[in-house]
C-alpha cells in the first residue's frame, strides 16, 4: 500500500488503483454518472472531477491513477463549481417533467442537481423531440431523458455481450440507438434489463404492468393470485430503506394479502418442480444418448440470447419451462379446478427480479389451450411501488406464510435466486435419483459464490458428470462457442443472464452496487443453511402434485404444461 | 444474398474491425448506399455488432442508408457556401422535396446529400445535381432548379 493525500489527510492506495477507488475506500464519496465499478473507466461525464492541490487542475478521479505525492481536494470550491456546471449543462436539454417521471426521487441526475444546489435553469439548450420506444414487452426507452453517459451501451456490450445499443450520430445529434434506429423489439435486445439497472435517469425503465394488475384487483369477476420469485424476499427490503440482505418473506406475503391477492404462492415451490422435471430430463439424456451438454432454461433473456446468437445450440436447452411459467400453468390448469374456479377467471401475477420475464410471459409458446400461463409480471421495483401505492407500512404487519399448496418449498428451490443455485439444487436431486442416497454434504461449494465460470465433476453411481455454471451473458459466450463447435467437455451447464444470477436481475432495486448483491447472496445461503427441507425431491407438495395431477416427472401432462419449445431468431436485420 | 457486398468482403479476408470504414466506403461505392443486409454481412465478416457499424456509419456524413434517387442533389456546406447562405439553400430544397438531407424521396426520384466542400467556391453557394453544377444560387433560384427537374421527369413520364 502506498499513500496519497485527500482533503489534507493521508489515504492509502494499491498500485494501479484509480483516485476514485482510493477515495471510496477511505470513505470519501465523489459523485459519478458514467462510472461502472467492474469495468475500465471511460471518464466521459467528468462529474467526478477533483482538484489537484499542487497544480489547481481538475482531474477526473474515475480514470486518474493514484500516485504517491498526489494531493487532491474533493470538495474544493473549484471542484464543486465544475460539477454544478456539468449538471446544469446536462439539464440544458433535459425535460422538466420530474413529477411525472418513473425515476422521480430515485434519479441520479435529480439527486445530483439537488446536492449541488442547482436552483434555476441557467443554460438552455436545443431540445430534439424524440419518440418513446415502447415496442418491447419488457423495456421502455425515452431518448429525451438520456444524458448520453453510455452506461447502457457498455453494460450491453461489455457485460452482456449483446450490443443491441450503441452511440450513433455525432455532436449535438448524438444519441443512443439500436442498429438503423429500429425499435427495441426488432433489435437484438434480449430484455435482460441490465441497462435499466445502469441508467442514471428515466431514459430506460421496465414496461410497467401495474395498471393491469390494479385493474384486475378491482375486478369482482377475477380471482387474482400472485407468485414471487426466490430472489425477491431478500431484495425487496432495500426498496423500503432496510439493510441489503434482509429477508422479509413473511412481511411481503402479509402485504400482498392485504392488497387483496386471493392467494400468495412461492415460485421456489415450482423451482422444486423444475428440478424434478429437469433432473429427470438430464438423467434421460445421459442414459438415452440424448443431446449433451444440457443447458438450463430458467432465464428468459438467456433463452432469447441463444435463439438470436446461438440458434444451433437450441437442441441443448432443457425443454423445461422456467419456474414462473410452470407455476402459472399449474395454477391455471390445476389449482383453478381445485377451487371450483373458471380457468379464465384466474388472473395470475408474478413478481420477478427480472424484466425478461415480461417478455417470457408474452411468448406465444407459453399459451396452453389459448390461455397464457401468466397474465402480468411485476419487477421487484414495481412490487415495491404497489405496496407503497396501497399505503402499507411493512413495520406494522405480522409476518404470514405463503398459501398452500404452492407455498411449501425446499431451500434448494430458494437457491434458484443465485448463480449456481439451479445447479446445486439439481445436483442434490440427481444424486438421489441415481444413487438412491442423499449427498453427504448438501453444500456444493464448487458452484457457489463466484463470478464467471465455475465447474465441478460429480460421480453419481457409475456415472461421471461434468457440470459448469456461468452467469452474465458475456461470460457465457466462451462456453457456448465450445458447445456450438461440439467440443464442450460438460454434461450439464447452468446459464443465468445476469452477473450473479437473479439476485442481480434487471428488475431489482436500481444501481450496480455489487456489495448489496453479495448481501442478497449471503441471505439466500443463510436461508439454505437454516432450512430443514433442503432437497427438491422431498418437497411433499411437489410429490402431492404429481400424485394428484401430473403423474410422473417427464410424463404426458408434464410435457403439455411444463415443457416448451424455442425458435431460432436472427441477428441479421 | 447480397452478392455485391459479398464480393467486397472477399477482398478483405480475415479482416478485423480496423477495416470497417474502407469496407463501408467500398460497399457504398458499389451499392450506392449501406443497406441493412450489407451491415449484417459486414458485421458477421468482421465480428462487429450491427449497432456498432451503424454507430460508426452515422458518425460520418458520407454514408447513406437509402439508395440514391434518380437525381442526386449534392448541397455544398463548405465555408464559402456557408457564408453565402447555403443553410437557406439546403432548407429550401428539403422543403421543396419534403425530404431531409441523407434521405430519398418515396418515388425514388430525388435524394439530397450534404457535402463539406464541392471545390467550386467561386460559384458559392453551389449545388451539384448528377454532376451538373448550379452556382451563385438564391433560395428562389434553387426552387426553380428543383422544379425544372420535376418537370423534366413529368415530361418523360408522358
Amino acid at each position: 500500500m502506498e499513500q496519497m493525500r485527500a482533503n489534507g489527510s493521508a489515504i492509502s492506495f494499491e498500485q494501479g488503483e484509480t483516485v476514485l477507488s482510493a477515495l471510496k475506500r477511505a470513505g470519501i464519496r465523489v459523485p459519478t454518472l458514467c462510472h461502472i465499478e467492474c469495468l475500465p473507466p471511460v471518464g466521459a461525464c467528468r462529474i467526478c472531477v477533483v482538484e489537484d492541490t499542487a497544480t489547481g487542475q481538475l482531474i477526473p478521479s474515475c480514470s486518474f491513477p493514484a500516485a504517491p505525492g498526489l494531493s487532491v481536494a474533493t470538495h474544493s470550491v473549484k471542484a464543486l463549481r465544475a460539477r454544478k456546471t456539468i449538471v446544469e449543462l446536462l439539464l440544458a436539454n433535459h425535460p422538466d417533467d420530474c413529477l411525472y417521471c418513473d425515476r422521480n426521487l430515485t434519479c441520479d441526475l435529480q439527486k445530483l442537481a439537488e446536492e449541488l444546489g442547482v436552483r434555476q435553469r441557467r443554460i438552455t439548450g436545443e431540445r430534439i423531440a424524440q419518440f418513446v420506444d415502447n415496442s418491447s414487452p419488457a423495456i421502455m426507452r425515452d431518448p429525451e431523458k438520456c444524458i448520453l453517459c453510455g452506461k447502457c451501451v457498455r453494460t450491453c456490450e461489455e457485460i452482456q455481450g449483446v450490443s443491441a445499443l450503441d452511440f450513433s450520430g455525432r455532436g449535438s445529434k448524438s444519441r443512443i440507438s439500436t442498429a438503423f434506429d429500429r425499435s427495441l423489439n426488432l433489435s437484438t435486445c434480449v430484455a435482460c434489463g441490465q441497462c435499466v439497472m445502469a441508467c442514471p435517469t428515466g431514459a430506460l425503465t421496465e414496461r410497467s404492468s401495474l395498471r393491469e394488475v390494479l385493474n384486475a384487483l378491482q375486478d369482482p369477476k377475477k380471482t387474482v393470485v400472485i407468485q414471487h420469485a426466490p430472489a425477491i424476499s431478500v431484495s425487496l427490503a432495500e426498496e423500503f430503506g432496510l439493510p441489503a440482505g434482509s429477508d422479509i418473506m413473511g412481511l411481503m406475503t402479509a402485504a400482498l394479502k392485504k392488497i387483496g391477492f386471493t392467494a400468495v404462492f412461492d415460485t421456489s415451490f415450482s423451482a422444486d418442480l423444475t428440478i424434478m422435471e429437469e433432473a429427470t430430463e438430464l438423467v434421460e439424456r445421459v442414459k438415452g444418448g440424448g443431446v449433451l451438454p444440457m443447458i438450463t432454461s430458467c432465464s428468459p433473456a438467456w433463452i432469447k440470447f441463444a435463439e438470436t446468437f446461438y440458434p444451433t445450440v437450441l437442441p441443448h436447452l432443457s425443454t423445461c419451462k422456467s419456474p414462473q411459467q410452470m407455476l402459472g400453468a399449474v395454477i391455471r390448469h390445476y389449482w383453478a379446478d381445485t377451487q371450483g374456479l373458471d380457468k379464465k377467471a384466474v388472473y395470475s401475477v408474478s413478481a420477478m427480479p427480472c424484466t425478461a420475464k415480461k417478455f417470457e410471459a408474452e411468448r406465444e409458446e407459453m399459451l396452453v389451450k389459448g390461455a397464457p400461463d401468466i397474465d402480468a409480471v411485476l419487477t421487484t421495483r414495481e412490487l415495491a411501488k404497489l405496496i407503497r401505492m396501497y399505503s402499507i407500512d411493512l413495520g406494522k404487519l405480522e409476518p404470514v406464510a405463503c398459501d398452500l399448496p404452492f407455498g411449501e418449498r425446499s431451500s434448494a428451490g430458494k437457491l434458484f435466486g443465485a448463480s449456481g443455485g439451479v445447479m446445486e439444487a439439481a445436483i442434490r436431486t440427481a444424486h438421489y435419483l441415481i444413487t438412491g442416497r442423499e449427498l453427504e454434504n448438501l453444500v456444493v461449494a464448487a458452484v457457489r459464490d463466484g463470478e464467471g465460470l465455475r465447474e465441478t465433476t460429480l460421480t453419481l453411481g457409475g456415472l461421471t458428470l461434468k457440470a459448469a455454471v456461468v452467469s452474465g451473458l458475456g461470460s457465457a459466450r466462451k462456453v457456448l462457442d465450445e458447445v456450438a463447435a461440439g467440443k464442450s467437455p460438460y454434461h450439464f451447464i447452468e446459464i443465468m443472464s445476469c452477473p450473479g444470477g437473479c439476485i442481480n436481475g434487471g428488475g431489482q432495486p436500481r444501481g450496480l452496487d455489487r456489495d448489496n448483491v453479495k448481501k442478497r447472496l449471503a441471505a439466500l445461503y443463510a436461508i439454505d443453511a437454516a432450512a430443514t427441507l433442503r432437497v427438491s425431491h422431498k418437497n411433499r407438495a411437489v410429490a402431492d402434485l404429481y400424485g394428484k395431477f401430473l403423474g410422473k416427472p417427464g410424463g404426458h401432462l408434464s410435457h403439455e404444461l411444463l415443457h416448451t419449445t424455442y425458435q431460432a431468431r436472427t441477428d441479421l436485420l | 444474398m447480397n452478392t455485391m457486398t459479398e464480393q467486397v468482403l472477399t477482398r478483405y479476408p480475415g479482416a478485423g474491425r480496423d477495416k470497417l470504414i474502407p469496407i463501408l466506403q467500398e460497399v457504398q461505392e458499389t451499392d450506392g448506399y449501406i443497406s441493412k443486409e450489407a451491415v449484417a454481412l459486414i458485421g458477421r465478416h468482421l465480428g462487429v455488432p450491427a449497432s456498432k457499424i451503424y454507430g460508426v456509419a452515422t458518425f460520418y456524413n458520407q454514408f447513406r442508408f437509402t439508395p440514391k434517387g434518380k437525381y442526386h442533389i449534392m448541397v455544398c456546406r463548405g465555408t464559402a457556401c456557408h457564408v453565402k447562405g447555403s443553410a437557406d439553400i439546403l432548407e429550401r430544397i428539403e422543403r421543396a422535396l419534403k425530404i431531409k438531407a441523407g434521405e430519398t424521396s418515396r418515388d425514388g426520384l430525388f435524394s439530397i446529400e450534404v457535402v463539406a466542400c464541392i471545390g467550386a467556391c467561386g460559384l458559392a453557394p453551389v449545388i451539384c445535381v448528377n454532376g451538373e453544377y448550379h452556382g451563385k444560387l438564391t433560395g428562389d433560384a434553387v426552387e426553380k432548379i428543383v422544379k425544372s427537374y420535376q418537370e423534366r421527369e413529368a415530361a418523360h413520364g408522358n
